[in-house]
């Protein structure tokens, strides 16, 4: 039986916590917070009630006819882009506004990119009723006028942060400056599988509902369990997600689809694992991108949900134990399989699941026609229609109102 | 005894606080960095903190962000952070390095250790490494006869604070705000309590920093600190200053007012 992490947030030798001692005791409370909830019956039931009445979960298992046949192999489709907010982030910020609620701290904040976290932690404490403060990169709250409008209308205020390189990772460090002063009242609602224990496992047992489902629901439509399973990886939230029910099941391989950008040998790029070294960055040891001297390099791909120089630690491990495979895909066949999908299902998919869809399509050619591919689509394309029409030349006025999603 | 160990000695006997002074190597230049430190030594810092820029500090406050930041776009290279350390290692006063981890850890901890102990250097002080996950750390410190300046806060809980005296040598490093670097205008409250908890579990000298950016601030402080440790104020004569020699000279003002402070004295 798979069991990671260690009590103190190890997966072998990623994870852990390299943060200022400010935040340890915080922590730590966080990580006995977590597993208290967890173990309560009554968190469980409410967590699930909210989930099911108000984020549309579980999301159904979609067999994808025409674009299986398009691709030679059977390909079922998890459908994320139906949750509320249309992605799987819903799942985690429900959970960690619920955890928020039952701590009593009135406050909570959290880090975004393209934007489609912060919606969701806007949402989730609308709904909840906490206060919310989303910090966003500068250069992404231009990028992505819409969301920035969509997270005030929830209610939450957004803070531009002009820091580096003005993008997601200089908004997580800034929430998390804003977080040493301000833990007594306030939340981090963190938006991936990444960061300092217990972070890591907290959001993959909050998103870890994408692969049971699928899992049960593979089960019960093709009688066998799929022989990949297939996700986008930025931080690596809906790919821990999916993965994880299926650890144990030797016989299913277990295949993320990294940022390739520009194509990982121009250096422009963001796939962490493929291109990346081990070192240290927000808060965990785990891959990252980084120039010869540890300094942070800054990533590029056509998703912002995936444009992120890190990766969560249970990736890294699950990398180097070899029991996941983690790949690129370009921004150029990501969009020819974002183009496909939207052609022979009538499904606009995320820019960050078309990465897993250019996945499968490889994967595809290499299992053959007899396979089952289960992918995760973990976010609906909706807030990617400009870049997808800039991108096929559908219009051709300036990006105004460009929006994105993480993973 | 390392000459931290020496340092806190003479202090005691001189029946003072030691007075830490921070700036990050290669700010403006490094040529500019290392005149900085010369002028604060002058003007009277005990202990230098070279700072190592990195490209996420989440400790720091806009100063010292925007002084890394300027740093790291004039080219400023890890080996770089050395030569600064071994310059001001000649000005007598102790040099330690005060850097996030994982510039430390992709030079290679040994060979940082040994790079360092070869420059002169006195130590290291690790804003985002716990002793918790210093294992490494801690071998190549003993290797090469460096110090190891953790950090507690005042969230620490009793238990932490007795683990991680015991884990530092040198002095142990008080924050007295829940917060990041930088000036403000009044020093806390909770430093005081935090270092009479510390006082409790260790006899290590105390050092306490975040906050303090004059004279008055770092005479209030002396009062309960082995140590006062000032940074963004520093910084910011420079990033203020109109010229080169102006901001030396700011830099220099600023160490004897704070030099004062740690005398326990009131100027006239």
């Amino acid at each position: 039986m798979y069991a990671q992490p260690d009590p103190t947030g190890h997966f072998g030798r990623f994870g852990g916590r390299f943060m200022p001692e400010a935040l340890i005791a915080p922590l730590d409370e966080l990580d006995r917070a977590w597993t208290d909830a967890k173990a309560d019956p009554v968190f469980v039931a409410e967590l699930d009630r909210m989930l099911r009445e108000y984020a549309n979960v579980p999301s159904p298992l979609y067999e994808a006819h025409r674009f299986s046949e398009a691709a030679g192999a059977r390909i079922l489709l998890k459908r994320e882009d139906l949750n509320h907010t249309g992605a799987h982030k819903i799942r985690n910020v429900i959970g960690q506004a619920l955890l928020a609620k039952r701590i009593g701290k009135p406050r909570a904040i959290a880090e975004t990119g393209a934007g489609q976290h912060g919606v969701a932690s806007a949402t989730a404490c609308a709904y909840l009723d906490l206060e919310c403060v989303v910090y966003m990169g500068e250069l992404d709250t231009q990028r992505q006028a819409l969301n920035v409008a969509r997270m005030k209308m929830l209610g939450a205020e957004v803070v531009p942060v002009t820091t580096g390189s003005r993008t997601l990772k200089d908004a997580i460090n800034e929430a998390l400056r804003d977080w040493v002063a301000s833990v007594d009242t306030t939340s981090y609602l963190f938006g991936t599988a990444a960061g300092p224990h217990p972070f890591p496992s907290m959001v993959r047992d909050l998103t870890r509902g994408i692969g049971d489902e699928a899992r049960a629901q593979v089960l019960e439509l093709a009688g066998a369990l799929p022989d990949a399973a297939v996700a986008c990886v930025g931080g690596g939230s809906n790919a821990i997600g999916l993965f994880t029910a299926f650890i144990d099941d030797a016989d299913v391989r277990l295949v993320g689809i990294e940022a390739g950008g520009d194509g990982v040998e121009t250096g422009r790029h963001a796939a962490t694992i493929t291109g990346g070294d081990v070192g240290v960055l927000h808060g965990a040891r785990s891959f990252l991108l980084q120039d010869e001297d540890g300094q942070t390099i800054e990533s590029h791909s056509i998703s912002a949900g995936l444009d992120y120089p890190g990766v969560g630690p249970e990736h890294s491990f699950l990398a180097d134990t070899g029991r996941a495979s983690y790949v690129p895909a370009t921004d150029a066949a990501a969009m020819s399989a974002f183009d496909l999908l939207c052609k022979t299902e009538g499904i606009i998919p995320a820019i960050e699941s078309a990465h897993a869809l250019a996945g499968a399509l490889e994967l595809a050619k290499e299992l053959g026609p007899d396979s089952t591919i289960l992918v995760n689509l973990s976010g609906r394309g909706d807030k990617d229609v400009h870049t997808a029409a800039e991108y096929f030349g559908l219009i051709d006025e300036p990006v105004v109102l460009e929006q994105g999603v993480e993973e | 005894m390392t000459t931290i160990d020496e340092l806190f000695v003479r202090t005691r006997a001189e029946n003072r606080a030691a007075l830490v002074g921070y700036l990050p190597a290669g700010f403006p230049s490094k040529e500019l960095s290392i005149k900085a430190i010369e002028a604060m030594v002058e003007g009277g810092v005990d202990l230098v903190e070279v700072g190592l820029p990195y490209s996420d500090p989440v400790m720091d406050g806009p100063t010292i962000q925007a002084a890394a930041d300027q740093a790291l776009r004039a080219g400023t290279r890890t080996t770089d952070v050395i030569d600064v350390v071994r310059a001001s290692a000649a000005t007598g006063a102790p040099t330690v390095v005060m850097t996030y981890w994982n510039p430390v850890e992709r030079f290679g901890v040994n060979r940082f250790a040994e790079a360092l102990a070869d420059a002169g250097g006195a130590g290291l002080i690790t804003p985002d490494l716990i002793p918790d996950e210093a294992a490494e750390w801690i071998a190549a410190s003993e290797q090469y006869g460096l110090d190891r300046i953790f950090l507690v806060a005042p969230s620490s809980t009793d238990a932490r604070l007795a683990m991680t005296a015991d884990a530092a040598s040198g002095f142990v490093y008080a924050t007295a705000v829940m917060g990041v670097t930088g000036a403000r205008e009044q020093t806390s409250s909770l430093g005081p309590e935090l270092v009479a908890r510390l006082r409790q579990v260790t006899d290590k000298p105390v050092g306490v920093g975040l906050g303090v950016s004059n004279g008055d601030q770092a005479r209030e402080v002396a009062a309960f600190a082995d140590a006062v440790i000032v940074g963004s104020a520093l910084v910011r004569c420079l990033l203020d200053a109109e010229d080169e020699s102006a901001g030396l000279e700011a830099i220099r003002r600023l160490a004897q007012d704070l030099r004062a402070g740690v005398e326990r004295t009131q100027i006239t």
